[in-house]
């Protein structure tokens, strides 16, 4: 066990809100926990140090939500996909700031940061997204 | 013969699906077990069955939970050990296979499995919502990522890599709405065109309305007891030969491949071996098409096709009644509607039918074996269970 914040989701969140991506590297087997987790899925150590996660990678999927769940709907139609950071983990995310039909598979996107819209039933953590480079 | 029996299902219940407006879900589901109990009236039900285990999958619904408790009571099976079952829209697939371990365990020599969700009477909104709750909450929900969009991320991925095409997928929504227009329980008993499915409003690109399931409300129900006690309760009884089942990561993104479920391919894999058949032993299967990909994708991991061959195979019209492996004869998710927490158990209902002769119009001429494949969420539980007619 280290001294280190706690490899948790919330903290993955706070350190979003100062601009910082990092995920939980195993000092075990090496495994990147991204989002962070208390206990390797790999070899089940509980020894971890914070890492830096590259914030852009390439699209491998995407769709463009029009029916939205009552929290959304005052964006709807907004794109999401998932993406593959250039270290391989995998984040999903709104897509924002490009037409949907400019949005393909394999195009670079960068993860941006912003605060949290005020809502009554979401955690108050702030959010990423990923935008065109 | 293939396959040994490892529980026998003797009796069968499913409500009318749809909008079913002034009932409550516990009202819904006595339905459903009214019917079963009359289907064998040499079941006493009050003395036999011995336990009960129902899959729903949301509180926010009814306002209910502990509904394992609330439906005995409503089932007329009041003091029976009752318990819930909750996987997303696996609930009742879970619930069959628990009732499948508790007869085996030789704790209970018959039991009630089966599932009730009562959806209609909320907003579209709120049922997106609610459905959502089957996803990832921080990474997906958080986002704004919803059911269709998630399966849409894994239409979006197979179309780039195999060359699915959206009329892949409409042809799956017409075939299943033709087999819905033989059902008389099912949500919306219409045949639809092509150009009804392609035309319609879009829901998450590139799914569209008519590639997703219905809201519904409904209740399935199957009785299951020892396979040396059937022939107690009926002449004409379905082996369950083969259960398998699988669990994934909860985040579609976390996943190696967003173009076929692990869970899906191992809870099969484990079907198949415990029963001893191959996929081209399935006489008829009921698939969870909770989207029109999803079935597609579900030819795939079952092995009735090779990976990426999906399309096609929905092109050929092989899943068509009367074609090689007619898939949901029921109508599916698509048409006979999709209350979630009874989906499990309303697709064993529907193979149930067919291989007791009972599928009326819809009937799978000969048909001796039979799958299920319920999944949870986006794959997170897979649900496979063989059958097989009990009648030589």
């Amino acid at each position: 066990m280290t001294d280190e914040p706690p490899f948790t989701i919330e903290q993955f969140c706070k350190n979003a809100g100062q601009g910082k991506l990092l995920g939980g590297k195993c000092r075990k087997c090496g495994k990147i926990q991204f989002p962070p987790r208390p206990i390797c899925d790999n070899c089940l150590s509980r020894d971890f140090e914070w890492t830096e996660i590259p914030a852009r990678g390439k699209l491998l999927t995407y769709t463009v939500i029009h029916v939205a769940p009552t929290q959304f709907q005052q964006m709807a139609p907004y794109a999401v996909g998932i993406i593959q950071l250039d270290n391989g983990l995998r984040l999903p995310g709104m897509i924002k700031d490009v037409t949907p039909d400019k949005i393909g598979i394999d195009m670079t996107l960068k993860i941006e940061f912003e605060a949290c819209w005020p809502t009554t039933q979401w955690p108050q953590w702030p959010r990423y997204y990923f935008k065109p480079t | 013969m293939k396959g040994k029996p490892l529980v026998s299902i003797v009796s069968a219940g499913l409500s009318k699906f749809g909008k079913l407006e002034g009932l409550y879900g516990r009202e819904i589901f006595a339905l459903a077990a009214k019917e079963a109990y009359e289907r064998c009236p040499a079941i006493d039900p009050k003395k036999d069955i011995k336990a009960l285990f129902v899959g729903h999958m949301g509180e926010s619904y009814e306002h209910q939970g502990h509904t394992g408790a609330t439906l005995a009571d409503w089932a007329g099976l009041l003091h029976v050990p009752a318990t819930r079952t909750e996987a997303a829209c696996a609930s009742s697939g879970a619930a069959l296979r628990a009732g499948v371990q508790a007869v085996l365990s030789g704790l209970a020599d018959v039991v009630m499995v089966g599932g009730v969700e009562k959806m209609t009477h909320r907003s579209t909104a709120e049922v997106t919502e609610f459905l959502a709750m089957a996803s990832d909450f921080p990474f997906e929900q958080w986002n704004g990522i919803t059911f269709p969009g998630l399966f849409a991320l894994m239409a979006t991925r197979h179309m780039h890599d195999y060359g699915t095409t959206e009329k892949d997928l409409a042809t799956i929504a017409v075939k299943n709405h033709y087999h819905g227009s033989m059902n008389p329980k099912a949500q919306m008993q219409k045949e639809i065109t092509l150009e009804n499915a392609l035309s319609s409003k879009m829901v998450a690109w590139p799914l569209k309305l008519y590639d997703c399931s219905l809201i519904t409300d409904g209740a399935s129900c199957l009785i299951l007891t020892k396979p040396e006690l059937a022939k107690k309760y009926t002449d004409n009884p379905v082996h369950i030969i083969g259960s398998g089942q699988a669990s994934d990561t909860i985040g579609l993104y976390e996943r190696q491949s967003f173009t076929s479920l692990a869970s899906a391919k191992i809870a099969s894999r484990q079907a198949y071996e415990m029963a001893g058949v191959k996929p081209s032993d399935m006489d008829l299967a009921e698939v969870h098409d909770c989207f029109t990909i999803a079935e597609l994708i579900a030819y795939e991991d079952l092995g009735f096709c090779k990976a990426g061959e999906g399309g096609k195979l929905a092109e050929s019209g092989e899943t068509r009644l009367g074609g090689r492996i007619p898939v949901n004869t029921s109508g599916g998710l698509k048409s006979k509607g999709h209350p979630v927490g009874a989906t499990g158990t309303a697709q064993a209902y529907e193979v149930y039918l067919q291989l007791t002769g009972q599928a009326d119009r819809r009937q799978v001429k000969d048909a001796e074996i039979g799958l299920t494949h319920n999944l949870g969420g986006s794959g997170a539980t897979a649900v496979v269970h063989i059958y097989r007619r009990g009648q030589a």
